[in-house]
């Protein structure tokens, strides 16, 4: 009987490692309930007690042996077959994707959410205000009264002869002013209306962006730094500032603020027309006339207000040479942005 | 403001710097430079010459030759076409290398067989015009003698000779600072900004015939309205010799911009850009009366201005009249009936000054702004009438243009007040964040023509810096000598610290906006102002309540000249635009206001709106996705779609209004196929006004969670045949309140055709069934199912199909 096993064992590896060996039929073979290994146990009963347990033994060491090369060879076929299968599935990943629809930001929207990005990280909040505004409010509590000559920069549409569009967005400043005590620390976006007509650099309604700071010992060198910080937040880390004395009725000292070229770094191209320098805003320390307007004494209170055109970073950051592509939303101009 | 650079140096002394340099610190000292240009720098090479013999061109008819002595040892040759020379006349010539204006270069040639050795020139190709040469002609030669330049020395270069060569800056003045209007203004800018001397010559007083006349024999003046004139000074100059001015005069005119007339007009515009004081000359025998009135216009009065324009007046003008009739509209202009001309014998000076907004009012009422209204609307010094006028007496008597009558009238009725002010270096330094000494600040000052106290802790202002009236103008006067560039930068160190932070609805509008554009829609910008005419081409009934619009009073254009009560028409019009640049598929949406009007003299409301527009691929169902998606993110609850055939802009069938709860969210469906076609637009357009606000005040604030359920539902698919008209929404309600254990029920397929029969509909639905608490049994689940069943037939008459 031993002789049996062993020859069992060697016919049954021997089979199992043909190369076309067919693995199930094999198992049927040697380990059926009618294969042969059975067949052997079957024949046990006849053996003497003695014997009994070292043929057991054998038996099932013969067993486990021959199951062992049955399962290596399976599951090696198991890796082959998956192999074939996923080579079988390979995609050409060159072919374009399943379309997703993705919509655009308008560019000014997108130039407004980062300016309020930026000067919410100075810790300023944002406030809004009506556009059609109090002739009070856009002109006489920003110290300028009805017939000062500073109205006909800024040629104004009337509704009413004290109703208008507002002409700038610091009638916010006033009307926050008139309402809150400092410490006041605001930006405020939004539309402004001038009566010019519409051409490559101006449109009667446009955007700008003010803001104010109110407090306790503001000096001109903190709206320095903070426009410094701004310039360097939204033009580059390397971006200059400069001062140039100006005048506007409602700031005092007054300044127009340019920003070094973000193209050439200042040493002057075609882009800063030579000079360097890019006028970006107008600013200054709030007029203390504004600042009694509006219930807050200026001896106690300093501040400082700068105001900018939301359009004109637009056209500069993306070099839009025409301001009407704004307003005419062609979608093959605003799928660039 | 042009300022001649030869003018300047009259004044102050800047030769060592370049002009870019000047231009420069210029404008960092607030003085603001536009741009400078150099005048007669297309001219050179053009020397004076003396005709000495003309002959006939042997091979052509027209030309002539001329032989030309221009200080050289023989004569050149000079081939002309002119028929004006003669011999003996003096004559510019470019020579061999010359370059005149219109980009003219001039070199040897050979006329008709005849060497050529240059060109005479005319006036225009000198860059000049008749005003600038009066005597001059036009089309021909310009002789030299004609105009009173017979003795150049030949040869001589006339560019340096007539004086053509200058400098002119462009400065940009500010409205507080009309003391810069002027030669002198300016040049006391310069040598502050340049630490140069500033020498200013007092006018010498004029010198009358001791004939025993005075002003009192010929005039008198009287101000009616001491509000709107505030100082009126007079001189009177008889035995008048109207004549041109002598050429240095004309040529500083000239380089300011300013159009030579006559010796009398052009030393008034002479000392108005010296000065910065407009003046006037009256021809004296057209006054009536020997008076002159400031007087209020009367309403409806009639005045023709120097230019020939009629007008008419209004009371709120202020004229200048003698006893019957204005004279002058005061500020802006002199009449055509007063005006100086060749036959005028005696002037009367005017050296005056108004109420600025009064003469900035009038001057635009008429449409008249002058060189002299936008000096008067700026505020002059009243201080400075009297210099003016001495300076043009002085201009008269050193011109020969005519005798000073003696004595000067001068009404004053009250004299301007001199202004002090504090000068304390600790509030400045603090103010600005800088660190300058008292000594810097005073010297500063005084330099700017302030007067300092001994402690220099005072200041009085000069007369003619109306400007400076408080701290933060002497601060800034102290800073722009020193250079805005100077100040350090700081960070607020000593302010209260502030929370950055955008508030609840700025974070919702920005969370829907973000959204929309992740939806796949382009966002666009529009105009706030539309024309009324556009509500007729969205079909509004006359009475709409939408026609009922904030008016601009002084609208650019009918196009947009009311502020809109909906974004409709702005959103068609850009879906127009696209559609005729095929753009034809094309989804978008526009995140803006609406100004609905109040009480008449109130402000209007403001409303935000979001308004979507599709054409192209996407339509009614795919856009209340997109609204319900939008819904779903703001987390209204009880959103209803309603049925609605009232609005004109919409398709009668295809329009649904939107409430979450009893408040109004949307409009929204496809355009009436009128409006469509109104618009040019072929297919189906879709379009949606959604009210952000109501939107706001429905969104779901804060969150809540709820427990995901624990036990497996059961789903049974049902269909129904119903009539077409029975509504989706109403089958769904039914189904959901037939029984509590309905979770969920979803319409997955609408089916028509000839089976179901004409007018009808099969809709087939969903529905989960669940409870919270256990599985359920079929048992539980056919009962749920047969009180759907019955729900539906008792309520809605439809029977499974």
């Amino acid at each position: 009987m031993r002789e049996t096993l062993e020859k069992i064992k060697s016919e049954a590896l021997l089979a199992l490692s043909a190369p076309d060996a067919q693995i199930e039929e094999l198992r049927i073979k040697y380990l059926g309930k009618k294969g042969e290994l059975t067949a052997v146990l079957r024949g046990m009963g006849k053996l003497t007690p003695e014997e009994r347990p070292v043929i057991g033994q054998l038996a099932n060491d013969v067993r486990a042996e021959i199951e062992a090369k049955i399962e290596e060879l399976s599951s090696a076929a198991k890796a082959k077959e998956l192999e074939n299968k996923l080579k079988s599935e390979k995609l050409d990943v060159t072919i374009p994707g399943e379309k997703t629809e993705i919509g655009h930001f308008h560019p000014l929207a997108l130039v407004q959410r980062q300016l309020e990005d930026i000067f919410l990280g100075m810790g300023y909040s944002i406030v809004d205000g009506p556009e059609v505004e109090l002739d009070y409010y856009n002109f006489q509590a920003l110290n300028i009264p009805k017939d000062h000559p500073a109205r006909d920069t800024q040629d104004t549409f009337y509704i009413t002869e004290n109703i208008l569009l507002r002409s700038q967005t610091s009638p916010v400043q006033a009307r926050v002013m008139e309402k809150t005590q400092p410490p006041i620390k605001i930006i405020s976006p939004g539309r402004v209306y001038r009566s010019d007509a519409v051409d490559a650099t101006h449109s009667p309604l446009f955007h700008q962006l003010e803001g104010l700071v109110i407090d306790k010992g503001i000096t001109m060198g903190d709206l320095k730094g903070a426009l410094e910080m701004f310039a360097k937040r939204m033009f580059g880390e390397s971006t200059q500032i400069r001062f140039r004395p100006h005048h506007f009725p409602f700031t005092e000292p007054s300044a127009e603020v340019d920003v070094s070229c973000f193209l050439c770094g200042g040493k002057g191209c075609r882009f800063c027309k030579g000079e360097g320098w890019i006028e970006i805003l107008g600013a200054g320390m709030v007029h203390p006339n504004v600042l009694r307007n509006c219930g807050i004494d200026p001896e106690v209170y300093s501040g400082f207000a700068f105001g900018l055109g939301v359009e004109r970073i637009a056209l500069l950051k993306y070099h839009i040479d025409d301001m009407r592509l704004l307003y005419e939303n062609d979608v093959r101009f605003l799928n660039q942005f | 403001m042009q300022l001649s650079m030869k003018w300047l140096a009259d004044y102050t002394d800047v030769s060592d710097i370049t002009i870019k340099e000047y231009c420069d610190r210029m404008t960092m000292s607030g003085s603001k430079v536009e741009g400078y240009e150099t005048l007669g720098e297309d001219v050179s090479g053009v020397i004076c010459g003396k005709i000495v013999e003309i002959d006939r061109h042997p091979n052509a008819e027209r030309l002539v030759i001329c032989k030309v002595d221009v200080g050289a040892e023989a004569p050149i040759q000079i081939i002309t076409a002119a028929t004006n020379v003669f011999v003996g006349a003096l004559v510019p010539v470019a020579i061999d290398g010359a370059h005149l204006c219109g980009d003219i270069k001039i070199k040897k040639s050979k006329l008709r067989g005849e060497p050529s050795d240059g060109m005479f020139c005319s006036i225009a190709e000198l860059g000049l015009t008749l005003h600038d040469m009066p005597g001059a002609i036009e089309d021909g030669i310009l002789i030299l003698g004609d105009v009173g330049l017979g003795d150049i020395p030949l040869g001589a270069d006339l560019k340096e000779a007539l004086g053509l060569e200058d400098k002119v800056v462009e400065f940009e003045i500010t409205s507080n600072r009309p003391d810069c209007l002027s030669v002198i203004g300016l040049a006391r800018e310069t040598a502050v900004t340049f630490g140069k001397e500033l020498n200013v010559p007092t006018p010498k007083k004029p010198t009358p015939a001791n004939d025993g006349d005075k002003i009192e024999n010929y005039l008198s003046v009287s101000i009616k309205n001491t509000d709107k004139c505030y100082r009126y000074s007079a001189r009177v100059v008889k035995n008048v010799k109207i004549a041109p001015s002598p050429l240095w005069l004309r040529m500083k005119l000239r380089a300011s911009g300013v159009r030579p007339i006559n010796n009398i007009v052009d030393i008034t515009n002479y000392v108005m850009l010296e000065y910065g004081q407009p003046m006037h000359a009256f021809d004296y025998k057209c006054l009536d009366g020997s008076e002159i009135n400031v007087r209020d216009a009367a309403d409806g009065e009639k005045f023709v201005s120097l230019d020939s324009i009629d007008h008419t007046l209004d009371s709120s003008m202020l004229v200048i009249a003698d006893h019957n009739k204005a004279v002058a509209l005061a500020g802006v202009m002199g009449g055509e009936n007063s005006e100086i001309t060749d036959t005028t014998a005696t002037v009367v000076f005017e050296s005056a000054t108004f109420h600025p907004g009064n003469v900035r009012v009038s001057a635009k009422k008429l449409g008249m702004r002058t060189e002299s209204s936008a000096r008067f609307e700026k505020g002059l010094d009243s201080e400075n009438t009297m210099p003016a006028l001495d300076r043009a007496c002085e201009l008269v008597e050193l011109l020969g243009a005519g005798e000073i009558v003696d004595g000067t009238i001068d009404v004053y009725p009250t004299k301007k007040e001199k202004v002090e002010l504090p000068l304390d270096a600790d509030v400045i330094n603090a103010f600005l964040g800088v660190n300058l000494t008292q000594e810097y600040m005073a010297d500063v000052m005084k330099k700017l023509e302030f007067e300092v106290s001994d402690d220099l802790k005072t200041i009085t202002v000069p007369s003619f810096r109306d400007d400076v009236r408080c701290m933060n103008d002497v601060a800034e006067e102290v800073l722009r000598i020193y250079g805005y560039d100077e100040i350090q930068s700081t960070m607020s160190a000593s302010a209260t610290p502030t929370l950055g932070a955008r508030t609840e609805r700025q974070n919702f509008d920005n969370k829907i906006h973000d959204m929309l554009v992740g939806m796949g829609m382009n966002e666009i910008e529009t105009f706030s102002f539309i024309s009324p005419s556009w509500y007729d081409k969205i079909r509004l009934a006359a009475d709409d309540w939408r026609r009922n619009c904030v008016v601009i009073s002084n609208p650019l254009g009918e196009d947009t000249s009311v502020m809109r009560t909906t974004t409709l028409p702005s959103m068609l019009n850009v879906l127009a635009y696209n559609f005729n640049m095929k753009n034809t598929d094309v989804k978008l949406f526009d995140i803006s206001r609406v100004y609905i009007p109040t009480t008449q003299g109130e402000l209007p409301n403001e409303p935000a709106r979001l308004t979507l527009g599709f054409i192209g691929k996407d339509g009614f169902y795919k856009m209340k996705g997109y609204i319900e998606a939008i819904l779903n993110i703001a987390g209204a609850t009880d959103v209803t779609f309603k049925a609605c055939s009232t609005e004109p802009t919409f398709h009668p069938g295809r329009c649904a209004e939107v409430y979450a709860g009893d408040k109004k969210i949307a409009l929204f469906g496809e355009a009436h196929p009128e409006v469509s076609e109104t618009y040019g637009i072929a297919g189906g357009v879709y379009l949606a006004e959604i009210e952000t606000d109501n939107l706001y005040d429905c969104r779901r604030a804060d969150i809540t969670y709820t427990q995901i359920p624990k036990h497996p539902a059961v789903e049974r698919d049902f269909s129904f045949v119903c009539d077409e008209d029975v509504e989706a929404a109403s089958i769904a309600a039914v189904i959901k309140s037939a029984s509590k254990m309905v979770a969920n029920v979803k319409l997955f397929d609408i089916y028509r055709g000839p089976q179901i029969g004409e007018s009808k509909k099969s809709m087939s639905y969903a529905v989960m069934l669940r409870a919270a608490d256990r599985t359920l049994t079929d048992v539980e689940a056919d009962e749920a199912v047969r009180a759907i069943l019955s729900s539906l037939e008792t309520k809605l008459g439809i029977k499974l199909r």
